[in-house]
């Protein structure tokens, strides 16, 4: 049973494989009430597939995923809208929930796209869609809120805005938040909890704790870890697909 | 009034229309045309069936078109096959096999035209009880089954994430297909039936900003086909299930005229 009342979701030792390919590997972490836990990572690190994980669309996992909430909203990182539906902003956001108009209205206000609200799905921009599909996710008031990479094509100044608003949601609806992004220095601040992931988990703590962590230094150089006290990030490197690291 | 063979006709039209419209917008969203053709194929063998061993047409041709799609569902599982070409196969192969199984039964005399083309002037009142309580019934499932069926057909990830079990929808979704099948094949024939189920919807697509909407227009649409079309086949003595096809068509042609001159205005 559930030894702690605030826990919603829980992942021990979890893992996902295709055929003999892990994708991600021993996983373990919790999210709570009211505490946002962020995914870091490079590129194909298995950030998107532990979400997956902890939402329960892989079923066949290694480990244990105990979840005890259903009510979820959920920021997919990469959502296609096929031509062929003919489906506004509206018809959208009672995708998965029936809400009443002022419901709507709030959710789209809140994230700034209330003006496009009778707009087709198709003809937004990237960062205006990913602002609606924020929107959606928080409109049913839901215990879990899984983002990923939610910001995504968002302009600069509504980045911040958007993260601001995420961490103004978790107190006021006293939900817990996975969030995944490759953005640290907004990210980092507002967390409670992180962890690193590479194919494994690297390290994980408070935000402090990993940014002194080697493992973390080593995966996203030494400049990343100072993101704490100043407020830039410059990027001298680049990560090869394998996770390597190359000075420029 | 049911004794006349043109108000059967009609009666079981527009039955089967009301349902066509709602399914036929899904065949389109989640591109299941050929899976429409596929189920239809294997219609002939539940026919051949009910004829060998005195069953209701409807309801044979019900079982083999669901045994046909969970036999899909098992294939995609377990083979490496694309999915057109496992839909290819189990439709020809359906057919051939209903076919083959025809040439045995030379004790029965078949009206293969009729069983490709439907024979709508053939509706008895049984076929139209048949119609009037499997048709809203369908609906029916459809209706509950609508949140979660809709929201995995814009982002599957989205709908089993939030919980609402899509594969559950997408099962029984494809129990009602093979259900609209059943209770449509002996009006439009096997050969014809995913035309109903695809030209409303796709004249409803063209003239529609929202799924509700959709959904209305291609009843609409289905509806004024069947219609139009009985009504001409009478006319000029044109065989009843391509009349009623061929009405679709144009209004499907007239949908996209009305888009033209739409965008004319806009410029």
């Amino acid at each position: 049973m559930n030894s702690n009342k605030n826990v919603l979701v829980k992942l021990k030792q979890a893992g996902f494989r295709i055929n003999d390919k892990w994708l991600v590997k021993g996983v373990t972490l919790q999210i709570e009430k009211g505490k946002i836990v962020t995914l870091i990572g490079p590129n194909g690190s298995g950030k998107s597939t532990t979400a997956k994980i902890a939402l329960g669309i892989y079923k066949k996992i290694d480990g244990e995923v105990e979840k005890y909430t259903n009510k979820i909203g959920y920021v997919p990182q990469k959502i296609s809208i096929d031509w062929t539906l003919p489906l506004r902003v509206n018809d959208f956001m009672t995708l998965t929930e029936n809400l009443n108009e002022e419901t709507i209205n709030e959710a789209l206000s809140l994230t700034g796209v209330i003006h496009l609200k009778g707009k087709n799905l198709g003809d937004l921009s990237g960062g205006e869609f990913q602002r609606v599909l924020l929107a959606r996710a928080i409109s049913k008031k839901p215990d879990l809120l899984v983002l990923d990479e939610p910001v995504q094509g968002v302009d600069f100044t509504g980045e911040i805005a958007l993260y601001e608003l995420i961490k103004k949601i978790s107190d006021e609806l006293n939900c817990g938040i996975l969030l995944i992004s490759h953005d640290l220095h907004t990210v980092m601040s507002a967390t409670d909890h992180v962890v690193c992931l590479n194919g494994h988990v690297c390290c994980s703590g408070t935000p402090i704790d990993v940014a002194k962590n080697n493992e973390y230094k080593a995966l996203f150089g030494e400049q990343a870890s100072q993101i704490l006290t100043r407020y830039e990030h410059r990027h001298d490197h680049i990560h090869t697909n394998e996770g390597e690291i190359k000075k420029n | 009034m049911l004794d006349d063979f043109f108000i059967r006709a009609l009666l079981a039209g527009l039955g089967v229309a009301i349902v066509t419209g709602p399914l036929g917008c899904f065949v389109i969203w989640r591109r299941l045309s050929y899976f429409g053709d596929t189920l239809a194929h294997s219609a002939l063998l539940g026919v051949t069936l009910a004829y060998t061993m005195e069953f209701n047409i409807a309801f044979s041709v019900f079982i083999i078109s669901s045994l046909i799609a969970l036999i899909l569902i098992q294939l995609q599982k377990r083979t490496n096959l694309p999915g057109d070409a496992l839909l290819g196969l189990l439709a020809h192969s359906s057919l051939a096999v209903g076919l083959v199984v025809i040439g045995f039964l030379t004790f029965i005399r078949f009206d293969i035209m009729g069983l490709l083309f439907g024979d709508i002037l053939a509706v008895t009142v049984d076929d139209l009880l048949i119609i009037w309580i499997g048709g809203p019934l369908i609906l029916l499932v459809l209706k509950l089954i609508w949140k979660p069926l809709f929201a995995s057909t814009v982002n599957y990830e989205l709908a089993e994430a939030e919980g609402l079990n899509p594969d559950r929808a997408k099962a029984i979704f494809t129990v009602l297909m093979a259900g609209i099948i059943a209770i449509s094949i002996k009006m439009v024939g096997l050969l014809l039936i995913t035309g109903m189920l695809i030209i409303p919807a796709a004249m409803a697509r063209n003239i529609s900003d929202s799924p509700k909407k959709m959904v209305v227009y291609s009843i609409i649409g289905g509806l004024l086909s069947v219609i139009l079309g009985l009504f001409s086949s009478l006319e000029f003595n044109t065989s009843s299930g391509p009349s009623i096809i061929a009405a679709a068509l144009f209004l499907f042609i007239l949908s996209l005229l009305n888009i033209k001159q739409s965008i004319k205005l806009k410029n």
